[in-house]
């Protein structure tokens, strides 16, 4: 109902129209082939050189590690014995590849919907604040710029760092609760607060920006009309307006966050270095493959193992959430 | 439309200074202590970063907390650049070398062929964009044991060359720069066109020179991003001559000994100046944010 101002605006439906295709004697047929070998040249010019670089830096590894994944190939990577699907099987069968994955679904299940939650929540803050607003965006969108090396030192060493002078034993001893050895021990799970916070304070203020601009696209009649029509600003305008309207944007913002989270490498890495829990599939892989045994053939099992699940997830959450529709029109 | 939304704003701006509710007021007080608690806790790392890098080791590890040092230490970063176990300043190098060799070669390459790809026709650019469209199924970060076979078997390990090279080839840009391009106004290109100028020549003289705020937030965000990583730098630059800025503050953590003072001052030094980059580009990184996260 309240969409009604918009509706005019979109042309009327398709079907009518007959394909567009001019009549029969199509003019490129005949004495048109130098303009026409000319426009392929155009193309090529204007994509050649990066396909060239897909196609050696992406297709060709990917093919290559395919290869690679049937033979034994430690240390090699041309390797000789081949050994059919045994990786795969060897990898399926791995407990320690199939708990990096269970660490990344734990990691997900609450990295995901707390960013998510998180960056929602500042952009309706920093949406509605007149005061100072340049500054809190600024505020929340700086972490950015850091990496999550530095953010991950910074979390070890200060902020959760174990001992007592880090700055959260610091404030739980004012309270005269004793200190937290955050990452030593897995024993309570105290290092998911840790890495989630981490991925927080780095992630929440850049999809709050998205979040703000889909905010902004919002045509301020829908909640004059709510108004006229009685509804109560706060919750019921947020569930019946707002969040509908930023269906397309949700959307792509989990997506966003999920892909990023199968990424998880870098804090895991820094922050849990020596530990042997809390260990996603990337960092398992990277030991796997660069480690003492650099063994490149079940590395590249896992890895394409992975980028089967990545893909599948993916194709699933779009058909779930109708993403790439609504988003991109 | 400008005028459209000033007209319908207009009502609603008149009634602004209306007297308020007292529980409209408690709800804007309630907003602004929640939007300021928020901020100063975001701002919190960046106050340890300076805090602990100026402190001395027993400022830092003191029994109460010490809010800022009395005492300022700023010969860390003497400390810092003459440490000899890890060679700061040229990862420094490295970073700022590997940062702005991805930023043109993404410019250059995908918005080239971002650009084909919306505006050439031809026989089998459907068949191209499917090729690019099939690498942003599989993410980067899963394909480094794949990318890292192909590149060592190049030589390129340990190489300016490994660490730049095999990043500039980003599916997802392109997809970006195509999504632009084909939101790019026509009849630019087609005046230009019939004045005589080549596609090529339209591209660099009229398509480009009009597009500079796209290519602005396309920069700062490769930029960043280049500066920021970890991962491939860290499977690439196996010698220390090699390490980026990320795999230098990396080796700080994983060391044997632990010099808290001197990890601040590093991490201050390599977050500095993207702090500063992104303090004053803000404007283009905005935009570009909210334009492509939306069309990603």
């Amino acid at each position: 109902m309240a969409t009604r101002p918009a509706a005019p605006v979109a042309p009327p439906a398709g079907p009518p129209h007959p394909p567009r295709r001019p009549p029969w004697p199509w003019p490129r047929r005949a004495g048109r082939r130098p303009a026409e070998r000319r426009q392929a040249l155009t193309f090529w010019l204007f994509t050649g050189p990066f396909l060239a670089g897909l196609l050696v830096f992406s297709y060709v590894p990917i093919a290559w590690s395919l290869w690679l994944s049937l033979f034994e190939a430690r240390s090699t990577v041309t390797p000789t014995e081949f050994v059919g699907l045994d990786n795969y099987v060897t990898m399926l069968a791995d407990g320690d590849f199939l708990r990096s994955l269970g660490t990344f679904t734990v990691f997900a299940a609450f990295a995901v919907p707390a960013t998510f939650a998180l960056s929602l929540g500042l952009a309706l803050m920093v949406h509605r604040v007149r005061f100072l607003k340049p500054f809190f965006r600024s505020a929340f969108f700086l972490p950015t710029a850091c990496s999550y090396v530095a953010a991950s030192l910074v979390w070890k060493m200060s902020v959760f760092n174990g001992v007592r002078f880090g700055l959260a034993n610091t404030v739980l001893g004012w309270f005269g609760v004793d200190s937290v050895a955050w990452l030593a021990s897995p024993e309570p799970p105290w290092y998911w607060l840790v890495i989630v916070t981490l991925r927080l304070w780095l992630q929440a203020g850049f999809f709050m920006i998205l979040f703000l601009a889909a905010l902004q696209n919002i045509p301020q009649e829908l909640y004059e009309a709510a108004a006229v029509d009685g509804a109560r600003t706060g919750w019921q305008t947020f569930r019946h307006i707002t969040l509908p309207q930023l269906r397309a944007t949700s959307a792509a913002v989990v997506l966003l966050l999920l892909i990023a989270a199968y990424q998880a490498f870098d804090e895991f890495y820094n922050l849990l270095d020596k530990a042997t829990w809390g260990r996603p599939p990337l960092v398992y892989l990277y030991n796997l493959a660069l480690g003492e045994n650099q063994d490149y053939g079940l590395g590249s099992a896992g890895a394409l193992l992975l980028a089967l699940l990545i893909c599948l997830v993916t194709l699933l959450q779009g058909r779930l959430l109708g993403f790439g529709r609504g988003a991109d029109r | 439309m400008s005028a459209a939304t000033g007209v319908k704003a207009a009502p609603a701006r008149a009634g602004g200074p209306r007297p308020r509710s007292a529980r409209a007021v408690l709800g804007g007080a309630g907003l602004y202590t929640a939007t300021a608690v928020a901020a100063l806790l975001f701002l919190v790392p960046f106050y340890l970063i300076v805090r602990n890098a100026l402190a001395t080791d027993a400022e830092i590890t003191g029994e109460t907390w010490t809010f800022f040092p009395t005492d300022p230490q700023w010969s860390h970063i003497g400390e810092l650049f003459s440490d000899p176990s890890v060679p700061f300043a040229r990862a420094l190098w490295n970073s700022l070398v590997v940062g702005v060799g991805h930023t043109v070669g993404t410019l250059l390459l995908c918005s080239t062929a971002g650009y084909g790809l919306a505006r050439i026709p031809y026989r089998y650019s459907r068949a191209v964009f499917h090729l690019v469209l099939g690498t942003l199924m599989v993410p980067a970060a899963v394909t480094f044991v794949p990318s890292f076979v192909l590149v060592s078997s190049l030589g390129w390990v340990s190489s300016l060359r490994g660490l730049i090279i095999p990043g500039l080839f980003s599916g997802f840009t392109v997809f970006l720069f195509r999504q632009y391009f084909l939101g790019f106004p026509r009849e630019l290109e087609e005046a230009a066109r019939v004045d005589g100028l080549s596609h090529w020549s339209a591209y660099w003289r009229v398509v480009v020179p009009n597009s500079l705020n796209f290519f602005a937030a396309i920069a700062v965000i490769t930029f960043i991003n280049g500066w920021n990583a970890f991962l491939w730098p860290l499977v690439i630059g196996q010698d220390m001559e090699y390490w980026t800025v990320q795999v230098a503050l990396s080796s700080y953590l994983t060391a044997q000994t632990v010099n808290l003072h001197l990890i601040f001052m590093a991490t201050a030094v390599s977050v500095l100046p993207l702090v500063v980059v992104f303090v004053v580009l803000q404007r283009w990184l905005v935009q570009g944010v909210a334009r492509t996260g939306i069309k990603g």
